[in-house]
């Protein structure tokens, strides 16, 4: 590891005074011309679909009528469609449900991995290859859809709101990350904690856990946007569309194209004059945003929790 | 450091890993030195801390895995519901050995969902492998931090939408009414029939997959290529070696042995195409095209009842998902490869 570290000062400092890396010599016209076009088309492309939901949400009737449909561009904006997904009923209900769902669900995944993965940090104890292989089996084989669903059904968690997320609370992946992470702490910390009388709890709360604050939001993330983004659990552990959470909603009154708004548990909808179609894109605009508001903040620290879960898986 | 920890401690550090002692022996000689081996009973309570800690895991894989597991045994049975109150159930039905497995044999629509699994897998291999790799050596070489930077928050953004999100931009962009069409037809260009069209289906997936996941499959090549000594490069254009010439004689090789554990990740993993993007489009494009093995499960089993014969279908897929995924490490490691785990964890 530390040769890298200085392979890539003396890069740095290479680069400094020629502006350029060793591997960049002599690079061709046509390379240089490509590697800024694929990177460029590749950015563009993710970006215009996304911009274009965000423009339709915003457009005013006239606009989306100018243009029969999705807009690039509008001069005339609105935030009525807005207006209207608030004051129904069905979206904050559904956005609701969602959040109180994800919070609830990556705390408990969060906590049950830090744990586990302290746990399993020191192989001299006892049990420890049992108790890791146990977890790791999780991994290569699943139990498979249709028994799980009959568990669910059958310990009083159907047509709740736990059905969304406890089914899904743990995932090897994340504890794969989080225990290399700590295993590759210097044990003298630990050592020194022990020898002053700590207890191992207060290890894991007093040393552990501040050295450990980027993997743990990297696992965090996942377990959220797992559980914010996931709309199978909803299809298949809940019968009241009533309590459906956001992504629910969104495929069967977006993809679906079923009138969700009206029938909203009986309640008028005050009417904005927005168009169906901004209404539509509104709601995908309220299902991306808290994503797109966490993941820049933990963006930096992602190398680090793909590449340990991939290598050391 | 051995000396100032307990008895316990000091079989751990000293005699290292984890190693139980030798049945019926309570002390063993280290370097001259007298050991002694703690019982069973004192390493359970000594370690009873970190059994703890990892309780709650177990618990949890124990109900949500470890017995639906179990409770595949009613890909044995004439499974129903009603034969008993709750779990008994799983028991008390009827036996029926591997009649469920020649009624899944004998269902077209089930190989239907095989075939479209592989050709997926295929599909995905050809057009979705490659483009994590150029796109990340293309990033590689871009000089400026903040233009780095930026890219690679554009490029990891869609790995975080969800399906749901993802499947309703594609439609907005190709039906009939999209963003794309319109913009064709004004222009007097017939649009191709994209949405719903189960000959294009396919290739529509998989143009899906790109964009949502092929940026953030980037981070993992660049890594590879950050640990590439730049000595190497530096000797290799000394020596009068081109430009291309270091990318096939360098860069590629550095990278070679992320290309072959993905590959072989992906080969392993050539049953699991996705399931909620198919489960998505499924009423668009029609089962012909849209059923893979994961939906052909969920529709057989929740939507229409069949409990025994998808969960033979379920269980089918995970043993053989297995054995891929054992057999394609057995392949990394026969290559020299690390492979996805080694012989044993550490």
């Amino acid at each position: 590891m530390s040769t890298t570290v200085l392979a890539g000062d003396a890069t740095a400092r290479r680069r400094k005074l020629t502006g350029k890396a060793p591997w960049q010599h002599d690079e061709p016209w046509s390379v240089r011309i490509g590697k800024w076009l694929i990177l460029g088309l590749f950015a563009l492309v993710i970006i215009i679909p996304l911009w274009m939901v965000v423009a339709t949400s915003l457009a005013s009737t006239k606009a989306v009528g100018e243009a029969g449909g999705m807009v690039l561009w509008t001069s005339d904006t609105s935030l009525n469609a807005y207006k209207t997904i608030l004051s129904s009923s069905r979206i904050p209900r559904a956005l609701g449900i969602s959040l109180v769902a994800t919070v609830l669900g990556t705390i408990l995944s969060s906590a049950m991995t830090i744990l586990c993965a302290y746990g399993l940090s020191r192989p001299s104890t006892i049990g420890h290859k049992f108790i890791l292989w146990t977890v790791l089996f999780t991994y290569l084989f699943g139990p498979g859809l249709i028994p799980v669903y009959l568990v669910v059904r059958n310990i009083g968690i159907y047509n709740t709101i736990w059905a969304l997320f406890v089914p899904n609370l743990f995932a090897a992946f994340n504890l794969i990350v989080l225990r290399s992470f700590f295993m590759g702490l210097p044990t003298e910390l630990t050592d020194s904690a022990r020898l002053d009388g700590a207890s191992e709890w207060g290890i894991l709360r007093k040393v552990i856990l501040p050295l450990s604050k980027a993997p743990i939001a990297v696992i965090s993330l996942f377990y959220g946007v797992g559980f914010w983004n996931n709309f199978f659990n909803a299809m298949l552990y809940l019968d009241d569309s009533n309590n459906y959470p956001l992504q629910m909603v969104l495929r069967d009154y977006v993809l679906n194209g079923s009138n969700m708004l009206n029938k909203a548990s009986g309640s008028e909808v005050i009417v904005h004059n927005a168009p169906q179609t901004s209404i539509q894109m509104a709601v995908v605009v309220v299902a991306m945003v808290p994503v797109m508001l966490v993941y820049p903040f933990v963006q930096k620290h992602f190398v680090q929790g793909v590449i340990i879960g991939a290598v050391k898986g | 450091m051995a000396q100032a920890t307990t008895g316990s401690e000091a079989t751990r550090t000293v005699a290292g890993r984890s190693r139980a002692p030798r049945k019926g022996r309570t002390a063993s000689v280290l370097d001259g030195q007298v050991i002694h081996h703690p019982s069973r009973w004192t390493r359970i309570k000594n370690d009873a801390p970190f059994l703890l800690m990892c309780l709650p895991t177990l618990v949890f894989l124990s109900i949500f895995h470890y017995f639906p597991m179990l409770g595949n045994i009613m890909a044995f049975e004439d499974y129903s519901p009603f034969s008993a109150p709750g779990f008994q159930s799983f028991i008390w039905s009827d036996w029926v050995g591997l009649e469920n497995f020649r009624i899944l044999f004998d269902d077209p629509a089930f190989w239907r969902s095989v075939l479209n699994t592989l050709v997926l897998t295929g599909l995905n291999l050809l057009l979705y492998f490659p483009v994590p790799i150029i796109l990340a050596i293309a990033l590689n070489s871009i000089n400026s931090y903040w233009v780095k930077s930026i890219t690679q928050s554009i490029f990891y953004l869609p790995h975080f939408l969800s399906w749901v999100v993802v499947v309703t931009l594609f439609t907005r962009l190709f039906s009939p009414v999209g963003l794309v069409t319109g913009f064709l037809e004004r222009r007097g260009i017939d649009a191709p029939h994209i949405i719903g069209n189960p000959d294009i289906f396919p290739f529509l997936v998989t143009q899906q997959s790109v964009w949502k996941d092929a940026g953030w499959g980037v981070i993992i090549f660049l890594a590879a290529l950050a640990a590439v000594s730049h000595d190497l490069h530096e000797a290799a254009a000394m020596d009068g070696c081109g430009w291309w010439g270091r990318m096939w004689h360098v860069t590629l090789p550095a990278i070679r042995p992320t290309i072959v554990m993905l590959l072989i990740l992906r080969l392993g993993d050539a049953l699991n195409v996705g399931f909620e993007q198919f489960l998505l489009q499924r009423p668009a494009v029609g089962p012909d095209a849209a059923e893979v093995m994961d939906t052909y499960v969920y529709y057989v089993g929740i939507d229409g009842g069949g409990f025994s014969q998808a969960a033979a279908a379920g269980l089918l897929k995970g043993v053989i998902g297995l054995v891929l995924v054992l057999a394609a490490n057995k392949a990394a490691h026969a290559l020299g490869e690390d492979g996805i785990y080694r012989g044993r964890p550490s």
